[in-house]
């Protein structure tokens, strides 16, 4: 079955920095129906590069990036769900970003994009979710920076949410995470074709880009993942080029995650998403990360991967104990898995088996009403 | 009070859950209470106690294959150490915490057992019995550390590092100041009453500060 993007325009949107947004578009797919008490939808949230076509297959042809988890039988059983999910802010796959045109001057708002938060993201999700007419989501779901807008709805809106599944998440980018962003975005800002972020008429800050993508595809890896794929294989060749082309398969592969990322993704998105998840410390404001766990309500599945040093387990750990801590309700795994942080994407038997199994209890608890709200 | 069908409840719990001990916990929870099991394993007996006693129940697993089983079950386990998984939770998180079968397997027993009553009003604590005539018979003959049918394993496999009685466990008990609240002696799936350090394979204690 294909699936089409929807669009909704919200007037506007308070944002953090202490900005206001107007209007905003917001891009999102559904699948499955929503029940008579509307109280079986579940909110998808994307990782960084991800965008609103989770699942099923777009008019392009192309399958959803979740699709192996989201549909009938799968993991987020559409059968008996309504799974939703959005493009998040500043992107640029139809929700409103850097490289929308800004009404004030009928240009891409480029370096005029007001700097975003993961909470102003999910603020904005909200509105989606109150359009849709949904008063309590059974569950948000989402892993890496999807998993950190999971937490934030947890503690921002513990009344709308009857379940959250952080997967291969934290609650506060760590400096090493900064860090590794940091690098990506000197890529995009020493390219001088990112010309101060005002490019949308003249040729993008492609090499800048595809740079950045390469270092984050090596922290999606794992050491052993990458021997496993590429050891030091040579590309097209028996011996070495002595010339600086491409000589080894890992060399070839990054260089063309680079260059497809570029097809498909802005730069300037790049800038804002990365800093909106090293601002994210979901603490702010609480004192500690005990003290935010305890503004939540929902029941928890927390799922972290042996492999993953980007997002590695203590950070998960870190959730789960604050939430124990203060007594809520949360299940947590670590998931054997070689694929370092991209588990998420590609592990699915272990989570579909977790995943369908939480849902279904908290479905059958939400009916019995045994779920605060 | 026993309703007319407990018997056979009993024999089906104790069939579907393999375990003598299960049954009896069953009896000593209160409905609607927090439980807390820890070594839950696939998680059968916070299902079977959600499910019948209301509980509301969490568990601590340290097998990964375990967790992931019993979260797909719709229990809420954490993956971890039973001997320094508790130090999380507040004090009087719940009701009962329940260590069954687990307390020879842990590393500090002590440590774990005041840890226990210090975020549980209760502890339900089952252990098999080292005391028992059969062990105590296979050691004296063999002049071997004792295989029988309780404790099955060679000295070098087994997860048994701490071997108690039921003898030794109310010494625990009387020199720590705990009160004995019930206290259950079972050989087989059968209850037993007489001389219990020496007939009884598996002894439950209900216990508190």
């Amino acid at each position: 079955m294909i699936v089409d993007t929807q669009f909704v325009q919200f007037d506007s949107l308070s944002l953090d920095c202490g900005e206001t947004l107007a209007p905003v578009d917001v891009a999102f797919e559904t699948w499955g129906e929503l029940n008579a008490e509307r109280s079986n939808a579940i909110l998808i949230l994307h990782a960084f590069s991800g965008d609103a076509h989770a699942a099923g297959i777009n008019r392009e042809g192309k399958p959803g990036w979740w699709d192996n988890m989201i549909g009938p039988g799968k993991a987020f059983d559409t059968t008996r769900y309504f799974v939703i999910c959005s493009n998040v802010l500043g992107g640029c796959r139809g929700t409103t970003g850097p490289s929308s045109m800004n009404p004030a001057t009928g240009r891409p708002y480029g370096r005029q994009f007001p700097v975003i938060t993961i909470s102003d993201m999910v603020r904005l999700q909200k509105k989606l979710v109150d359009h849709l007419g949904i008063r309590r989501l059974l569950s948000v779901a989402g892993g890496s920076m999807g998993g950190m807008q999971a937490l934030e709805w947890a503690v921002a809106y513990p009344d709308a949410v009857a379940s959250v599944i952080p997967i291969a998440a934290t609650a506060r980018h760590s400096a090493q995470q900064i860090a590794f962003n940091e690098v990506g975005r000197q890529a995009i800002m020493a390219d001088p074709d990112w010309n101060d972020g005002d490019y949308y008429d003249k040729k993008p800050p492609a090499r800048g880009l595809a740079v950045a993508r390469m270092i984050g595809h090596i922290t999606y890896m794992s050491d052993e993942s990458m021997r496993e794929k590429f050891g030091r294989r040579l590309r097209g060749k028996d011996q070495f080029g002595f010339d600086f082309s491409v000589d080894f398969e890992v060399e070839s592969y990054l260089r063309y995650r680079g260059s497809q990322f570029v097809e498909r993704f802005d730069a300037n998105s790049y800038l804002y998403i990365t800093k909106a998840m090293d601002y994210f410390d979901i603490t702010n404001g609480y004192g500690s990360l005990a003290a935010a766990m305890e503004r939540a309500k929902a029941r928890f599945l927390v799922i972290s991967f042996t492999s993953d040093w980007l997002y590695p387990s203590y950070q998960s750990l870190e959730i789960v104990n604050a939430l124990r801590s203060r007594n809520r309700d949360v299940a947590f795994c670590e998931l054997p898995s070689n694929y370092g942080h991209d588990a998420f994407l590609v592990e699915v038997g272990e989570q579909t088996e977790i995943v369908r199994g939480f849902l279904a209890n908290t479905f059958a608890k939400v009916q019995k009403d045994e779920v605060p709200a | 009070m026993k309703s007319p069908r407990e018997p056979a409840r009993r024999a089906f719990v104790h069939a579907i859950l393999g375990r003598s001990d299960y049954a009896i916990i069953g009896e000593l929870v209160e409905p609607g209470s927090r439980v807390l099991d820890l070594g839950c394993g696939e998680g059968e007996l916070l299902q079977w106690l959600s499910a019948n006693k209301q509980v509301d129940g969490r568990g601590i697993e340290i097998v990964p294959t375990k967790v992931q089983r019993a979260i797909a079950r719709g229990v809420s386990v954490y993956q971890g150490d039973i001997d320094q998984g508790l130090a999380d939770y507040p004090d009087g998180a719940f009701d009962y915490v329940i260590l069954s079968q687990t307390l020879q397997e842990t590393h500090r027993p002590l440590k774990v057992l005041r840890e226990i009553l210090r975020v549980g009003s209760h502890a339900i604590v089952a252990f098999p019995n080292f005391g028992h005539w059969r062990v105590r018979l296979s050691h004296l003959f063999t002049g071997r550390a004792p295989k029988t049918k309780l404790f099955p394993h060679d000295w070098y496999d087994s997860p048994n590092i701490h071997f108690l009685t039921v003898l030794d466990f109310e010494l625990l008990c009387a020199r720590e100041g705990w009160v004995m609240e019930r206290r259950i002696f079972l050989a087989g799936t059968r209850k037993i009453q007489c001389l219990p350090n020496l007939f009884a394979e598996t002894a439950v204690f209900l216990i508190r500060k």
